[in-house]
């Protein structure tokens, strides 16, 4: 018995063991760059995590995905990685009184942010909802497409990532390609993040959105003022999401959130938590405040109210 | 004895500058992030000068200019009143307008007001309140406020209406004028922009 089990060593034998290490090595081998691949390529495969990168090679990032897009799109894209400001915590309030859902945010954040024209992502969904029974989630719809906006007997709900304090999908990525930044916003390393979704699942508002092919936005329409966080243009196969504006909202002024802006009807109000004095505040302290899906505990930073 | 106070003396020095050098560790310390990298390891990176500097300081802000507006929305070419009004007799005497003035339908609780209620008689190119104070045009959210009082104390903080600008800097608002037209208040329905497109048909 003991003879039949002993190996031939003329023969080549293939253990399954051996031939998973094998297939596994080879497969490896396929997704380094190919020693063709530009130097650029080979850096970003070897780039560390955001918040590893040293103060030298910082700047070096930057500047080689600035020209990066700036070829890829044939004009000059800048690329920044503002800091968040000490003594800044925002927070965003919505006045469902006013909400008409004309939809003018979500297309005013889309060019603003870069956002995939084709395939269509949009990080804010205005969901149209019943007046008589309040906000029930199960009577949301959101293709809804009336000649005059608002409707009767409806109201409007504009969801977009809600900043939470206590993030489900920061907890989630088992990479920490997302985190929580000190001003409370969440942002995601495009170039860290493994696109495995397991965030997207997490997130009970559906505020996180999949690049499933390669994001297209007109040359003419992209948005040259990036940040690395934020809006500079998303690779193949990762998470994006709302980081309220975060190239426009960290500068010293800092402006509004271009949703912010567009809002025909002031709806929209943004400020800063830790700022006795700011609009959000105000709202918090003499409005009726609303969070969506308190009970899950998430902590929204995303104050819905009623202003009258 | 005076060897006991000298030693007082020292040691009370003692404590001073210890307490001197605790502080400036502590403040070079600030200066400094520390985290923990996946593998336990300690990571200390010096912050950046900048990031110190931002800093938002709500003590000592620059005082905000107060309700900067844009110009008021006149329909072209109306204004100035006085150009047509100048020299006019004002006729007080509550009437519909049949001359000009035909495409303004007043639908504000027309049965309790007419022109001459806000628009001041003596000069067409100001506002009057209800205290016989004469104001222009461009603050006319005091009008406004005078029955709208708690949309009127909203606006000024910003939660009532639209504020652009800056959210840490001046702000710009926007006349109750830009949004509700004065004779016809109730904000208009817009068309609104198309739905997002529904995800593609799969294999089932």
């Amino acid at each position: 018995m003991s003879e039949k089990k002993k190996c031939d060593p003329r023969v080549f034998q293939l253990s399954r063991r051996k031939a998973l290490k094998g297939l596994a090595a080879g497969v490896g081998v396929l997704a380094i760059p190919s020693p063709k691949a530009s130097a650029s390529v080979w850096e970003s495969f070897f780039q560390k995590h955001f918040k590893e990168l040293s103060k030298e090679d910082l700047p070096k990032v930057l500047a080689r995905m600035e020209e990066q897009y700036s070829r890829e799109y044939g004009r000059p894209v800048t690329v920044k990685a503002t800091p968040h400001i000490e003594g800044v915590k925002f927070g965003y309030g919505l006045d469902l009184s006013r909400c008409v859902g004309c939809r003018r945010c979500v297309y005013a954040c889309v060019s603003e942010n870069n956002q995939s024209r084709e395939p269509q992502i949009h990080w804010i969904r205005v969901v149209r909802l019943n007046k008589e029974k309040g906000i029930d989630l199960s009577e949301a719809e959101h293709y809804y497409n009336p000649r005059e906006v608002p409707e009767k007997g409806h109201f409007y709900l504009p969801v977009q990532c809600q900043q939470c304090e206590n993030a489900p999908c920061t907890k989630v990525c088992p990479v920490q390609a997302t985190w929580r930044e000190n001003d409370g916003i969440i942002v995601v390393d495009y170039n860290w993040c493994i696109g495995c979704r397991y965030c997207m699942a997490a997130c009970p508002y559906g505020a996180r959105h999949f690049n499933w092919r390669k994001s297209r936005i007109p040359t003419d329409e992209l948005n040259p003022d990036t940040h690395y966080l934020g809006n500079r243009p998303r690779p193949v196969g990762v998470v994006e999401k709302c980081t309220f504006c975060i190239q426009k909202t960290r500068e010293m002024p800092g402006r509004y959130p271009a949703c912010e802006e567009i809002c025909p009807v002031g709806a929209r109000k943004f400020g800063n938590l830790l700022d006795p004095e700011s609009e959000i505040r105000y709202l918090i302290e003499n409005k009726r405040v609303f969070l969506l899906k308190e009970d899950l505990n998430t902590q929204p930073k995303f104050f819905y109210f009623y202003g009258s | 004895m005076k060897r006991i106070i000298i030693l007082l003396k020292l040691s009370v020095l003692g404590i001073v500058s210890a307490g001197l050098l605790g502080l400036l560790t502590v403040s070079s310390e600030a200066a400094r992030e520390k985290y923990f990298d996946r593998s336990g390891r300690l990571i200390v990176i010096d912050k950046p000068a900048a990031d110190l500097l931002r800093t938002y300081d709500t003590k000592n802000r620059p005082p905000e200019k107060s309700f900067p507006v844009p110009p008021p929305p006149f329909t072209e070419g109306i204004f100035p009143c006085s150009d047509c009004h100048e020299g006019m007799e004002p006729n007080l005497q509550r009437r519909t307008l049949e001359d000009m003035h035909t495409d303004i339908l007043l639908n504000h609780a027309e049965g309790q007001r007419w022109c001459l209620d806000c628009h001041n008689p003596e000069d067409r190119d100001t506002l009057r309140l209800v205290s016989g104070e004469v104001i222009p045009f461009s603050e006319s959210y005091r009008l406004c406020g005078q029955c709208h009082g708690d949309k009127y104390r909203d606006w000024r903080k910003g939660i009532h209406g639209k504020r652009t600008g800056f959210w840490n800097g001046d702000k710009e608002y926007l006349l109750c004028a830009h949004c509700h037209n004065p004779h016809d208040p109730r904000f208009k329905p817009i068309h609104p922009m198309p739905p997002p497109e529904r995800p593609a048909r799969g294999p089932h």
